[in-house]
């Protein structure tokens, strides 16, 4: 209940929630005034009418607490290599003793945003939340009041950063009943190149608890920036994230979503294009099954003339799992010469899976490319028999055809252990034993 | 090797194969030409077991068991494989482990051991000459992309790859420029033993210039209107499909 959190809020702000540079207490404030108003969303509201939020706003969840994790317990959510740097977060609050920070660049900040809150906060001050308004959507409004503490990546002007940065969000084994806030912040300054992965899993398996996050992520001019978000939470707890990214001029981003973990489950990617010449690729992958319901929803604003984006999303669904996807595309008057690529494609494995698809293009300039499409299907029997006619038995001709519909979009990824990762989690997922 | 008694077969509602009797011998070679429409494509998947069919009559023995009973991947187990006219595209998976797994199902079925990624290279590298192809081809996803052409060698080169007993090459020849058509026959005639026998199902002689059939049947309208030796297909390119219709007296 709404309530609940304004109470819990009283008690935050009075105890912690004042700490920090003088300008963060009113943003909270506003933040949390903001979600009292509002409240939770309802089947009522367009942008979650498909979404059942009602089991998370009346599991009225208490803050979450640090809870403890080895790193033997950790090991099974790391890969890539040993020299990457990696921030882990234990129910949203930094834990030091489990994270890796080597030697960076000249001028790469890396580390927690409690601690940065704590210093300096010119760059927190000119980028948190002027990027992910609480307004975007009332969970982003209660991130916003809570926040604490998740990770700040800063990669100054014309500095690579070669090795990709793993932020690993993890639950505690007794994390049932709590809701953790993290907040991150990605600034890639001109001509810089990062690549950032956010790994949302959970020691909690079984357990109903929710996360609540909110990722900001600044690409200046010429950026690259490789974002990843594997999102593995329990299958009984519940997980929302938005993801707001801003980019300049000439700058290219690129996303990866797996979304896989979750009873409830709720992505938001926004993309802004803030100049002409920025190319945007936004892939993803959702599986799910027995009665999880996974949703994205994603929207990118073509606000000026001659960019590209390009978007994938696929999702696999068994049993009695639910998917949506939404797609928002908006191209302004003024941004001639767009070209936008949006497709959505679902596999079902099941009689009793079903699929919400909505792609939703506002085009208000003439000049411009702009496509989309849509598709719920079952396997192709044709492949399927091309399968068993070599031999192959129907169920292993099934998992390689499922792999196959999900390997593609994985393909994707530009990075090659992130990648393989990925493809290792969809195989080990879809019942291969390779 | 193979009798086919009366097989008849439909899709949906309408009746396709209207009471087919053959015998192929091992080692034979058979062409079955007709034109379109006439059923030929049905039977090459009726016998690899296509699900889009359903027998409605007659007997198909493969080496005396009844092959009608078996599942498609039984049938390819027991050493039947069909050429596709249509070959399956699979995007994401490669052809290395495409034709990996088919290699080891039929070696589980025979109760062998699987073969590891290193040892099925050194097999497919003498595998690929059948079809003059190098070892790229591998990497690449299974007819993902692939010309008309490179799809019906990929056939050819699973064909060498799981060496049975009986290939059904179904319309292997269509859409092939000459070049691509030599390299697909010559893989065929390389594969040519005393133990393989081959139905090679077509609309036009030029395949058999190619590969050399010991028996041709024509096919129209559901049956087998007439049978002869090689000579028989130059006979009806020659003169088409018209007379054999007449004969039949169903044109």
């Amino acid at each position: 209940m709404t309530e609940t959190y304004v109470r819990q809020f009283e008690a935050f702000a009075a105890n912690g929630g004042s700490e920090g540079p003088a300008w963060l207490p009113g943003l909270r404030r506003a933040a949390m005034d903001r979600f009292a108003a509002v409240g939770f969303p309802s089947a009522r509201d367009e942008e979650w009418r498909f979404t059942p939020v009602g089991p998370i706003a009346q599991a009225d969840f208490q803050p979450a607490v640090p809870g403890k994790v080895t790193r033997d317990a950790l090991a099974p959510f790391l890969f890539g290599h040993a020299e990457w740097p990696q921030l882990v977060f234990v129910n949203g609050k930094y834990a030091p003793e489990l994270s890796v920070l080597p030697a960076l660049p000249p001028g790469v900040r890396l580390g927690n945003l409690a601690a940065a809150l704590r210093g300096d906060g010119e760059l927190l001050e000119r980028h948190l939340t002027r990027h992910a308004a609480p307004e975007t959507t009332p969970f982003a409004a209660l991130n916003t009041a809570f926040m604490r503490d998740g990770a700040l990546v800063h990669v100054p002007a014309g500095t690579t950063l070669e090795q990709p940065v793993h932020l690993v969000f993890v639950t505690s084994p007794d994390a049932a009943g709590a809701v953790a806030h993290p907040r991150n912040l990605v600034v890639v300054e001109r001509d810089g190149r990062a690549s950032v992965v956010e790994s949302y899993v959970t020691l909690a398996e079984g357990a109903t608890y929710l996360t609540n996050a909110v990722t900001e992520v600044v690409s200046g001019e010429n950026a690259w920036t490789e974002h990843t978000r594997i999102q593995r939470e329990s299958e009984r707890g519940y997980h929302v994230g938005l993801t707001h990214v801003d980019q300049a001029r000439g700058s290219h981003y690129r996303s990866f979503t797996l979304a896989m973990g979750g009873a409830i489950a709720r992505h938001n990617l926004h993309v802004r294009l803030n100049a002409p010449g920025i190319e945007t690729l936004m892939y993803g992958l959702y599986l799910a099954r027995g009665e999880q319901v996974v949703d994205n929803h994603t929207a990118i604003y073509h606000d000026h003339p001659n960019c590209n984006s390009w978007e994938v999303y696929k999702g696999v669904l068994d049993d009695r799992s639910r998917a949506v996807f939404n797609g928002k595309v908006f191209v302004k008057p003024e941004a001639q010469k767009t070209d936008a690529k949006q497709t959505n494609r679902n596999l079902l494995l099941s009689r009793g899976a079903k699929v919400d698809t909505k792609p939703q293009l506002e085009i208000f300039a003439d000049d411009v490319k702009c496509t989309h499409g849509a598709t719920v299907g079952f396997l192709d029997p044709q492949g399927l028999f091309y399968l068993r006619s070599r031999g192959i038995p129907p169920e292993t001709a099934r998992r390689v055809l499922t792999y196959a519909f999900a390997a593609e979009v994985v393909d994707e990824v530009a990075l090659p252990p992130v990648r393989e990762e990925l493809n290792r989690l969809v195989l080990a997922r879809l019942g291969y034993v390779e | 090797m193979l009798d086919v008694i009366g097989l008849r077969a439909s899709a949906g509602d309408k009746e396709i194969l209207r009471g087919i009797s053959l015998t192929v011998n091992k080692g034979e070679v058979h062409a079955i030409m007709g034109p379109n429409g006439s059923g030929k494509s049905t039977l090459a998947q009726v016998l690899a077991g296509h699900p889009a069919y359903e027998v409605t009559g007659g007997q198909v023995l493969f080496e005396g068991r009844d092959l009608l009973d078996l599942e498609p991947e039984e049938r390819a187990q027991a050493g039947v494989f069909l050429a596709f006219q249509y070959p399956v595209e699979i995007p994401g998976v490669t052809n290395a482990y495409f034709l990996r797994a088919a290699y080891n199902s039929l070696r589980k079925a025979k109760g062998l051991d699987e073969v590891d990624p290193m040892d099925f290279l050194d097999i497919l590298e003498q595998k690929l000459k059948v079809v003059e192809w190098g070892p790229e081809i591998m990497s690449r996803a299974v007819n993902a992309g692939f010309s008309g052409g490179e799809k019906k060698r990929n056939e050819i080169l699973q064909l060498a790859v799981l060496e049975p007993k009986l290939a059904i090459l179904d319309e292997t020849d269509s859409g092939l420029d000459i070049d691509a058509l030599r390299i697909v026959a010559g893989g065929v005639n390389r594969l040519r033993s005393p133990e393989r026998s081959f139905i090679l199902v077509t609309h036009y002689q030029r395949l058999l210039n190619y590969i050399v059939p010991d028996v041709v049947h024509v096919l129209v309208n559901g049956r087998i209107v007439k049978s002869g030796g090689k000579e028989l297909a130059v006979e009806l390119e020659a003169r088409g499909y018209d007379w054999v219709e007449e004969e039949a007296g169903v044109a």
